[in-house]
């Protein structure tokens, strides 16, 4: 009878603890946030690096470099790097001192094997062909990592700041998926799936200790769910809120401090150059001329987002504002599809992800392109499983739209294959250029004249940069605004006093 | 003996049954556009990756060869391991089970609970205030999805009241009463369609036993209509009442996957959308199987209980 009694006491004081849980705003050391998509597998280095990034790095894992909130490189478990002045090998001074939540010790051997890891055979790392130009990997003594490459390699020290690249250690390798172990500030707790990742301050973190005890991830999908455990004080906040037209109640509420920072994800209507009428670069131009980016960002997001004229979006250090190259005109547009033999216009279906950006944007494009007589038949394509078969492997459509979110990915279009079919030998050398750069300036070049040539080739139509619209309880500081990377860094995030 | 020939042989059946579900769950999975290996890499991979990828997931293995090997596996309990989360399907199943189960079983409470005295109120004074009320309660639970109730049970009760959460699942170790407090709205939008319906059978089942003549019989040897009405029109009744709750069960679970996403609860739902929206085959497989297998058994349960139910139905086969 007592245990009973004690069970219900036990009970209902719980129940008015969450009862009380919104009014008690939070636990002093104790940060959780709405992620939308629950990574397949904790470890960023195997699959698909976005949402395993997005939970783990720099929270579980680090890499040998990183990159910080402006996007700039920055030393980590490499505390110094030499590189040659035929750019062919790298030397880098590891950091002494650093442990792996389980106890192992990070040098130039684990470096080695991590590195080794991306490139074998049997490698599953979704980022692999960033890191092939890596021929050897030598480690002389335990402080030392000596990479040889086969060529050079402009980006590749930006690349290894990447979730792709960050340091895993043999022993946990293999389980990193279901149980990740990094040297990071935080070590995973619990890994509720389809629900939350639970992790904690790990104390033998060999930088700064971080301000939080406890950070958990919530994977919430849906935006009106999302907006639902904002309100009820449930979670803290989202790096990413991916419905704007239900941002604006944040922004007026003083219980929330909101962002619009740019993000990487740059959203285009991709078509297939090989197949007629997409081969004909007037028409590509014409559909563009047909679109009002404005207006499109103004119907498809509430405002927030930024037209782009080419691949990059604001948020990369090279970016070129070309929107100016295909401005706005209808009329232009339909005197160019005259001369390109399409004076009475055509048809053609339009492949659309089951993504909301795109069924949306989708719509809006079909009215524009009907002003100057093309119609565009809407199909929708379940995404990823079909779409990445139908549209991206088999190439089979004739335009579609799709955002593209990893950072300094113009090289897409020297791809062969690529879902474009885009050829252009002039910008595929331009990419061997950019990736043989011996200066910084020469590469930034590069990267503006890749930007300007696929600009006027137009194999995709370049419609807008996604916002990324934070939205954090007041008090919270420290989070990311911008998103160089997708990420959650909260190894600076901090309750104000 | 003959109670326990017969459920032998519908055991045996359930075995056949349940075979042939798995060769047809199996084909129509794999014909399904979409690779799982080209989902987990993400558009950035080179060709051998995928590859590499798909051999250590075992998909360049013959059809006939994996649908061998899963067969065997869940015949010896060993329901493989999910492609993307990468631990065993019956530990992820069995996680989620604490979820939905507790959620339908609630729900499925909720709904007998609100249905068999509206209905049988309804039908005792037909045409009455009560019976007008309980045909618009019907009305409406038919028409509207569960799903949407579920949207306004979150901005009207979680947000606008601020009674229950909106949302999200503590899990059980968090204790049994924040547990229970996340399944109530939606068990609630959960058994409202239910209810409407089995409130509208109870209605009829009802109505139409009470102009039988063994009803009439007991009103004319002068039976009070109340004694008459629970002595012997409701277990007289209750037969198709039975029925159409065996056979909501489907429609319980199709519902529990919307209402799991508006809610978002980690339970079998979210985790048969999540699996099939990823192409986690192995995982949508075994969850359908699973339901197929939930199916079955609850036909055999209504079976039994018409035997319990009917007294003229025992013996037979």
């Amino acid at each position: 009878m007592t245990l009973t009694l004690r069970a219900l006491a036990g009970s209902i004081s719980a129940a008015a603890l969450i009862a009380a849980a919104p009014l008690a705003a939070h636990a002093a050391g104790d940060v959780s946030f709405i992620q939308a998509v629950e990574p397949a597998g904790l470890d960023p280095t195997v699959g698909s690096p976005v949402a395993a990034g997005q939970v783990t790095w720099q929270n579980i894992f680090e890499g040998l470099v990183t990159i910080d909130r402006d996007g700039a490189l920055q030393p980590q478990l490499a505390t110094s790097w030499e590189i040659s002045e035929d750019g062919l090998t790298y030397t880098f001074l590891l950091r002494e001192g650093v442990t792996f939540h389980n106890g192992a010790v990070f040098d130039s051997s684990v470096a080695k094997f991590s590195l080794e890891r991306i490139l074998a055979e049997q490698s599953t790392n979704g980022q692999k062909a960033l890191f092939t130009v890596i021929e050897a990997v030598e480690a002389p003594d335990a402080q030392t990592l000596v990479l040889r490459l086969s060529a050079p390699s402009s980006d590749l020290l930006y690349w290894l700041g990447f979730p792709a690249a960050v340091i895993v250690e043999p022993g946990s390798a293999e389980t990193n998926t279901s149980a990740p172990v990094g040297t990071g500030p935080f070590k995973l707790d619990e890994w509720r799936q389809g629900d939350r990742v639970i992790m904690s301050a790990y104390d033998g973190y060999w930088g700064e200790a971080p301000a939080l005890d406890r950070v958990t991830a919530r994977f919430i999908a849906d935006p009106q769910a999302q907006v639902a455990a904002l309100r009820s004080g449930q979670v803290d906040g989202i790096a990413e809120f991916g419905a704007p037209e239900l941002f604006e109640q944040f922004t007026k509420d003083a219980g929330f401090v909101t962002h619009v920072g740019t993000g990487e994800m740059e959203i285009v209507a991709g078509m297939n150059t090989a197949r007629p009428p997409f081969d004909d670069v007037r028409v590509r131009r014409a559909l563009m001329m047909a679109v009002d980016r404005n207006m499109l960002i103004e119907a498809v997001k509430s405002g927030y987002g930024t037209p782009i004229g080419s691949h990059f979006s604001p948020a990369s250090p090279f970016y070129e504002d070309l929107t100016g190259a295909f401005p706005y005109d209808p009329e232009g547009a339909k005197a160019l599809l005259a001369e390109a033999g399409y004076g009475d216009g055509f048809e053609f279906t339009f492949k659309v992800p089951t993504r909301t950006y795109a069924q949306r944007s989708a719509e809006i494009l079909q009215a524009y392109f009907s002003q100057i007589g093309v119609t565009a038949e809407i199909e929708s394509s379940d995404f990823p499983a079909a779409w990445i078969q139908d549209v991206f492997k088999d190439t089979n459509y004739d335009m579609t739209i799709i955002g593209h979110a990893e950072p300094l990915d113009i090289n897409i279009y020297a791809r062969h294959p690529y879902y474009f079919n885009y050829e252009n030998p002039a910008f595929d050398a331009t990419i061997a250029e950019i990736a043989g750069a011996a200066t910084p300036d020469a590469r930034a070049e590069g990267y503006h004249k890749a930007q300007e040539i696929i600009a006027q080739d137009m194999p995709a139509l370049f419609l807008f940069s996604e916002p990324k619209l934070g939205i954090w309880k007041a008090g919270l500081e420290g989070v990311w605004e911008n998103g160089p990377v997708p990420s959650n860094d909260m190894t600076e995030v901090h309750w104000a006093e | 003996m003959l109670a326990f020939k017969r459920l032998a042989r519908q055991i045996g059946g359930l075995a056949v049954v349940l075979a042939i579900a798995s060769l047809v769950i199996f084909l129509l999975i794999e014909a399904a556009p979409g690779d799982p290996a080209s989902i987990m890499l993400g558009t950035n991979a080179s060709p051998d990756t995928v590859a590499a990828l798909r051999a250590e997931l075992g998909l360049d293995r013959p059809l006939l060869l994996r649908y061998l090997s899963w067969l065997g596996g869940v015949f010896t309990g060993d329901l493989g391991n999910s492609y993307t989360y990468g631990v065993p399907v019956a530990q992820l199943i069995g996680d989620r089970l604490a979820v939905t189960v507790p959620l339908t079983a609630i729900a499925t409470l909720l709904s007998i609970v609100i249905s068999l005295p509206l209905g049988v109120w309804a039908a005792n004074r037909p045409n009455g205030p009560v019976d007008t009320l309980a045909s618009l309660f019907s009305q409406v639970g038919i028409a509207v999805p569960n799903f949407w109730i579920g949207l306004l049970l979150i901005l009207g009760v979680a947000l606008g009241l601020g009674w229950l959460t909106p949302g999200g699942f503590p899990g059980w170790q968090a204790g049994a009463w924040p547990a229970l407090e996340a399944l109530i709205l939606p068990a609630i939008a959960l058994a409202i369609p239910q209810s409407a319906v089995l409130t509208r059978v109870t209605r009829a089942a009802v109505i139409e036993v009470t102009n039988e003549d063994f009803v009439r019989t007991a009103r004319a040897k002068g039976m009070s209509r109340t004694r008459a009405l629970w002595r012997h029109t409701v277990p007289n009744a209750l037969l198709p009442v039975v029925t159409m709750l065996g056979l909501q069960i489907p429609f319980l679970i199709s519902g529990a996957v919307l209402v799991e996403n508006v809610f978002t609860l980690p339970g079998i739902g979210t985790l048969a959308y999540q699996a099939l929206s990823q192409r986690d085959l192995i995982v949508v497989q075994n969850v359908v199987l699973m339901f197929t297998l939930i199916v079955m058994v609850v036909n055999v349960i209504v079976d039994a209980l018409y035997a319990v139910l009917d007294p003229r139905l025992r013996g037979r086969t």
